[in-house]
């Protein structure tokens, strides 16, 4: 159960202590991919990146290179960087901005250059503290090296990037959501359509919002090319991917490998990766691309790590987070702490999603603590009805954006894979599992 | 609309700042956050007189200012401890005991989450995931992540915390970002808009030549 060694395209530089510093940076290949793009045209690098089918790596997996091709015309453009990285047990975001803000800034900068933008803001969660500190440090080093601010690299572009913080709202994930947030408003996520930023983005001008990890892979592929990034990955799932893997593993961490080629299996229980599950414990489910995601047992662990193929298993890879749950885990406990995120970060614009993470929090709440009736479970699954029609997957949306529907996830996944386990704890009331 | 901070509550520092803060905007408003965030390094919260002269500078009302801020779980409108800890209590820190952990820290600090200390040192908060889940379950101090955290990790924590033993590392509440950015913009819109201009004109030169 070897898996196949694939270049480390984002995480090359992560064995060093300094790997965020602009000596290391710049000792390991660093800005050459800006140096190359900048020899090219605008619309050459932007053609490079949809040759190799970047799928977003922030969690709706959409090709970045389309997104910067649906832009309207317009004297002014702006880029964001979405580094508001808070989808529970997704932690592969924080590691890039802390460990190597060069290769995110070099992106940026690429990125700008190839939509000709006016400017670059980059909003990083406001929790991260330290990768605030080294995304700003970083930025102070490349404008002194030339690599943003006036006439970058004497090439006759110039742009200037700002480092934005947050301040805590899961919800401000959500594109539009997150420009609203940079517009110094509530982070309420906006009507669609427009669908697009694209189309009507910050201030009301064209604007592309990309994922912090699709933005670090866009060094090496313009150094490497993109066949070379074609090369790996199959169908439209290319280049490698980084998996935060959480939960009863014995090697949670961030992990970068090549999608497609590598399985659910392997992540969990490669030596080299995961280690397997400790104490000796079976698995009993997974939650795959974030805990909006419905979940997988034992019988996908073979599926691969490709964006189709877990999409047409029933799920999504989302985020790229992975929690693994062993067989000492209470699913009514799990589904009801997931639930009670959802409830606390709710906006709180739609009624069904404000009102109905809180009465799914209760009741699932009950159910767990012994005071659960037997007519409960039908009720959960006809309260997530009310959030996302059909309970089916992708769901039906009834709220602005995809927070309401991602609730049922997994709660019918729950119910799905355990409704014995539910009924077990109304009819003895409370937790098996003590 | 209200008169331009004056004054007032914010040191003079602070306002220099929070004016070269909204500098970096194509809009004042966009300023708000990373300015709420500097009057909480000054006052460790949002006091009332902050917020109103943050309104002051951006053209705001106060009530807009505090429509913005109270949306957002780290800027706190009522006063908090010098220490704010923020235990994950998540899926993935769940799974790792976390909630046993709460229950220690609740009794170890003799409060529970949302509550501070009698002697001003610490506020508990039940935290949502802080994305260290390799280091589950983890917690943040004034949003400086400690890792893999056992019972007996955590009372020695707040033993240093408070001898002073971790000030270099962990500042008090509301300093966030220690690194100040070297400059204001570096280009102007003009040139901005020119050099797009000459490069959209080579594009299209270079499109009807082919």
């Amino acid at each position: 159960m070897a898996v196949a060694e694939a270049p480390r395209i984002v995480t090359s530089r992560l064995g060093h202590e300094d790997s965020h510093t602009l000596e290391r940076y710049l000792a390991t290949g660093g800005y050459e991919g800006l140096r190359k793009a900048l020899t090219m045209t605008p619309a050459a690098v932007a053609s490079e990146v949809d040759a190799v089918s970047l799928l977003g790596r922030g969690g709706a997996g959409f090709p970045a290179g389309r997104k910067w091709s649906m832009l309207r015309q317009a004297p002014t453009t702006y880029l964001v960087v979405n580094g508001d990285e808070s989808e529970p047990a997704t932690f592969k975001d924080h590691m890039l901005v802390e460990r190597d803000p060069h290769q995110l800034i070099e992106g940026v900068v690429i990125a700008a250059y190839a939509i000709q933008a006016s400017r670059a803001f980059v909003y990083v969660r406001g929790e991260f503290a330290l990768g605030l500190e080294r995304v700003q440090a970083a930025l102070n080093e490349a404008y002194e090296h030339g690599a943003v601010g006036a006439d970058i690299f004497g090439s006759g572009f110039s742009v200037d990037v700002v480092v934005h913080p947050g301040a805590g709202a899961y919800i401000c994930g959500e594109e539009t959501a997150l420009l609203e947030s940079l517009e110094g408003k509530r982070g309420f996520p906006r009507i669609k359509p427009p669908y697009f930023p694209a189309a009507i983005g910050l201030y009301g001008e064209p604007t592309v919002v990309n994922n912090v990890e699709t933005l670090s892979n866009l060094p090496w592929v313009m150094v490497n090319g993109s066949e070379a990034f074609t090369a790996l990955g199959a169908g439209r799932s290319t280049g490698t991917r980084l998996f935060a893997l959480a939960g009863h593993v014995h090697n949670p961490g961030v992990y970068e490998v090549e999608m497609v080629k590598t399985t659910f299996r392997d992540l969990v229980y490669d030596p080299g990766l995961g280690g397997g599950i400790p104490g000796g414990r079976q698995l009993k489910a997974i939650i795959p691309g974030g805990v909006s995601a419905p979940w997988f047992g034992p019988g996908q662990l073979d599926l691969p790590l490709g964006q189709d193929e877990v999409g047409e298993a029933g799920s999504m890879l989302g985020s790229g987070s992975i929690v693994v749950m062993d067989d000492s885990t209470c699913v009514v406990r799990a589904a009801w702490r997931i639930t009670r995120f959802f409830w606390r970060e709710s906006c709180g614009q739609c009624t069904p999603c404000r009102e109905g993470s809180g009465w799914l929090e209760k009741i699932l709440r009950r159910i767990e603590d012994g005071a659960g009736r037997e007519s409960d479970v039908d009720l959960l699954m006809d309260v997530c009805d009310n959030l996302a029609p059909g309970v089916s997957w992708p769901p039906q949306q009834t709220t602005i954006c995809v927070l309401g529907s991602s609730i049922p996830s997994s709660i019918a996944s729950a119910i799905r894979m355990f409704r014995d386990e539910f009924l077990v704890h109304v009819k003895e009331g409370g937790c098996p599992h003590g | 609309m209200t008169s331009p901070a004056a004054g007032g509550h914010l040191s003079a520092e602070v306002v220099a700042r929070a004016r070269a803060l909204i500098g970096l905007y194509p809009h004042p408003r966009s300023a708000l956050i990373p300015i709420c965030h500097l009057a909480q390094e000054q006052d460790g919260w949002l006091r009332p007189e902050a917020i109103e002269e943050i309104a002051g500078l951006l053209g705001l009302e106060p009530a807009e200012v505090l429509g913005t801020a109270s949306f957002y779980e780290m800027l706190h409108t009522e006063p908090v401890g010098t220490y704010v800890i923020s235990l994950c209590t998540n899926i993935a820190c769940m799974l790792r005991g976390a909630y046993d952990l709460l229950e220690h820290v609740e009794t170890s600090l003799g409060v529970r989450p949302g509550a501070t200390t009698a002697d001003g040192m610490f506020t508990l908060e039940d935290a949502e995931c802080i994305a260290d889940c390799g280091r589950a379950p983890c917690l943040q101090v004034n949003h400086r992540f400690v890792g893999d955290v056992t019972p007996a990790s955590f009372d020695r924590l707040v033993d240093d915390l408070r001898a002073g033993r971790l000030a270099d590392e962990i500042p008090p509440h509301g300093t966030l970002v220690r690194v100040r950015r070297a400059g204001g913009l570096r280009v102007d819109d003009a040139t901005i808009r020119a050099e797009r201009a000459a490069a959209a004109a080579r594009a299209g030169a270079g499109a009807e030549g082919s």
